[in-house]
């Protein structure tokens, strides 16, 4: 049996359009590929409803540019962000598209390296050599780039990134008291007047309330997604899983949420029939930690390589993109610009301090997911995320939960270490 | 007769368990097609089962290996046979160093390893000792009959070795420089030990432990510490997997 590589599709002279370079592009389409094919279409059992999202992957360059682009034509903003705190509502409110950059790839990292130091988180470093290498049509497409404050790496970076691509900032602050509370929505209401300035047009309190409730109910199916997930024995992989919380960050969100609404149908006939993915006795592995940004699948291969599955990411791939809603009854354009920010505090990233919300929550997924260890992965050079790690490893040893830290970058080469430690883990929690 | 091989980033280790006891073993250079050392290894015995671990385990269980388990669990049963009772495991081999907790019943209840990197490995110790001109004997000898102990700061095996070079210019003797580099390692170790915590006992095993100096620097940086050597370290994993094997 031939088996037909799975292919992302072409389109160079829309890339070359884009001003992109185009032949080294298209290696890496092909590698993209080749990655898609051997982690992905070689699982066994998967979903009908998959195919979207495969589809998704196939067109990530060209079909779903198309749509941007088509958009800017029409005179539509088109933003790209960095940050799970960077409210779309007021993106979609204004007509706008809002899509996560790319960064997950160690394609780009030496593009980045000949400018910004070697020392710094790699997930930086690959979007910022995306962006100098001309590899990613997001980045070519976007109109501008809204970063933030939530880390050092970025903060400094987004100066540099500003010679390349118009990037502005907003300034998230680093705890939440009432005084930067206060900052926060001043920084929003900062954010929705850069957002009407370009779209030309100012955002009615009609506009905001419809957005509002696209991205909640975005939002729910997510969190239906993830709850079906944590049935045992789990009706899908955790690299689907994975991946849908991926193609989240680009795809159209009413579209987008009418497919997981129709998947998370098909995984509760599953559940009915009992349909399993892995082996009914798969051991259940939760992650926390940072993001995976689309194509860093390297932990979940390896997980479910070893046989366990994966059935929660406590991440901004993953719950803390979705797991808070904005209060819909909120009135009046004031109203609901403080209860959008009061969303967005809930958001408990590392770079807050203190963060007693995030070790609860941890603990509070590693319950609801029925997983049976927690994998804690930070990427190399996180501060706030390697520094957390000892208080997240503290509340495992008090809950006598079985833990694992593995902090790692986007390269191969410590692929045969993080399999010897990955498959301990599991031998551990099987005794 | 169990077999258990251990196919390390270095070398090959293989072990023969009759069911009571260690009848045999041997261990070779990995060479570049380590399965195919470790098939010569085992082709004289008729053996119920063969258990593989080390880097190599998925290799063995293409062609040959009926079961692979990780070096942890490997360590852990082959520690547990020598000294059942100690509850903490050093293992440094030619590209890892790990320290495992066990509990009374010799289970794996947490372990840590070292990131993608040679520092505080019998790779770092080989590059080290090349760099001073010593064969691995030597090195660990000379360093452990030196008289004074320099420091040196970088547990990069890059940096290391430019560190060592410029001690070398600035005279330092070499075999002051051979504990220095011993002594970095010991501190490496003692510090994941101190981060898993540890009992009043600890094993050393892998290849690195037949190293004299290691052994003692070891014990000096764990006060009140018994540091526990067999005299075959390099096969306590090939020993743990053909006990896995048969069932112990």
């Amino acid at each position: 049996m031939t088996v037909t590589p799975f292919e992302i599709k072409a389109y160079p002279e829309m890339w070359a359009e884009l001003d992109m370079d185009v032949p080294r592009f298209d290696k890496a389409r092909l590698m993209l590929g080749e990655l898609y094919h051997k982690s992905y279409l070689s699982q066994k059992n998967r979903p009908a409803a998959m195919t979207y999202f495969d589809n998704m992957i196939a067109e990530i360059h060209g079909g779903r540019i198309k749509e941007l682009l088509a958009a800017k034509a029409e005179g539509r903003p088109v933003i790209g962000t960095f940050c799970v705190y960077i409210p779309e509502e007021i993106v979609l409110a204004a007509g706008g598209i809002c899509v996560g950059l790319c960064g997950g790839s160690q394609g780009s990292v030496p593009d980045a390296e000949k400018i910004l130091p070697r020392n710094i988180c790699p997930m930086v470093k690959s979007a910022f050599g995306f962006k100098a290498g001309r590899i990613c049509p997001y980045f070519q497409a976007v109109d501008f780039v809204y970063g933030e404050t939530t880390c050092d790496a970025k903060k400094k970076s987004w100066e540099i990134l500003d010679t390349l691509v118009p990037t502005y900032v907003m300034e998230i602050p680093q705890l939440k008291r009432q005084r930067d509370i206060d900052l926060w929505l001043a920084e929003v209401k900062d954010f929705k007047t850069k957002v009407e300035e370009v779209a030309g047009k100012t955002i009615t309190e009609n506009d905001l309330a419809a957005a509002i409730k696209i991205m909640n109910a975005k939002r729910k199916a997510l969190q239906r997604l993830n709850s079906l997930r944590h049935h045992n024995p789990t009706p899908i992989s955790g690299k689907d899983g994975l991946l849908i919380e991926q193609i989240a960050f680009y795809d159209e969100p009413v579209r987008f949420t009418v497919e997981v609404n129709a998947l998370c149908d098909e995984l509760e006939e599953r559940i009915k029939n009992e349909v399993a993915v892995p082996a009914k006795k798969a051991t259940r592995v939760m992650v926390a930690g940072t993001p995976m940004a689309l194509p860093n699948w390297k932990i979940h291969n390896l997980v479910e390589g070893a046989g366990a599955v994966i059935v929660n990411e406590e991440s901004c791939i993953g719950t803390r993109y979705f797991k808070d809603l904005i209060d819909e009854s909120a009135t009046g354009m004031e109203g609901m610009l403080v209860a959008l920010t009061d969303r967005y505090k809930e958001i408990d990233c590392s770079c807050f301090t203190p963060n007693n919300e995030r070790i609860t929550q941890v603990i509070k997924e590693f319950r609801d997911s029925q997983a049976q260890g927690i994998i804690n992965y930070s990427l190399q050079f996180c501060h706030t995320y390697n520094i957390e790690e000892i208080r997240i490893r503290k509340a495992c040893e008090q809950e006598g939960i079985p833990y694992l830290f593995i902090e790692s970058d986007y390269s191969a080469e410590d692929i045969g270490q993080l399999q010897t430690r990955i498959e301990a883990f599991l031998e551990q929690i099987g005794e | 007769m169990y077999i258990g091989v251990d196919l390390g980033s270095r070398t090959v280790k293989m072990a023969v368990w009759d069911g009571e006891r260690l009848v045999d073993h041997q261990i070779a250079a990995s060479g570049f097609e380590p399965h195919r050392q470790a098939e010569k290894m085992i082709a004289g015995y008729r053996a119920k089962r063969v258990v593989a671990t080390g880097y190599g385990r998925h290799l063995a269980a293409e062609h040959f290996a009926d079961a692979v388990i990780t070096e942890i669990k490997a360590h852990a049963l082959g520690i547990f046979h020598y000294f059942p009772g100690c509850t903490t495991i050093v293992d440094v081999g030619g590209q890892d160093s790990k320290v495992i907790s066990l509990d009374a019943a010799g289970r794996v209840m947490n372990f840590q390893m070292n990131d993608k990197c040679a520092a505080g490995t019998g790779r770092f110790l080989e590059i080290m000792a090349a760099s001073l001109a010593y064969s691995l004997d030597e090195f660990g000898r000379a360093a452990l009959g030196a008289d004074r102990e320099v420091q040196i700061n970088s547990m990069c095996t890059v940096f290391a070795e430019s560190e060592v070079i410029s001690m070398k210019n600035r005279g330092i003797p070499r075999d002051h420089i051979a504990r220095a580099v011993h002594g970095s390692v010991a501190d490496r170790l003692a510090g994941m030990l101190a981060r898993l915590g540890h009992g009043e006992t600890v094993a050393f095993s892998g290849g690195v432990a037949r190293n004299p100096c290691m052994v003692e620097l070891l014990g000096q940086r764990l006060p009140g510490v018994r540091v526990l050597v067999t005299g075959l370290p390099d096969i306590i994993g090939a020993l743990g997997a053909a006990l896995h094997g048969a069932g112990v």
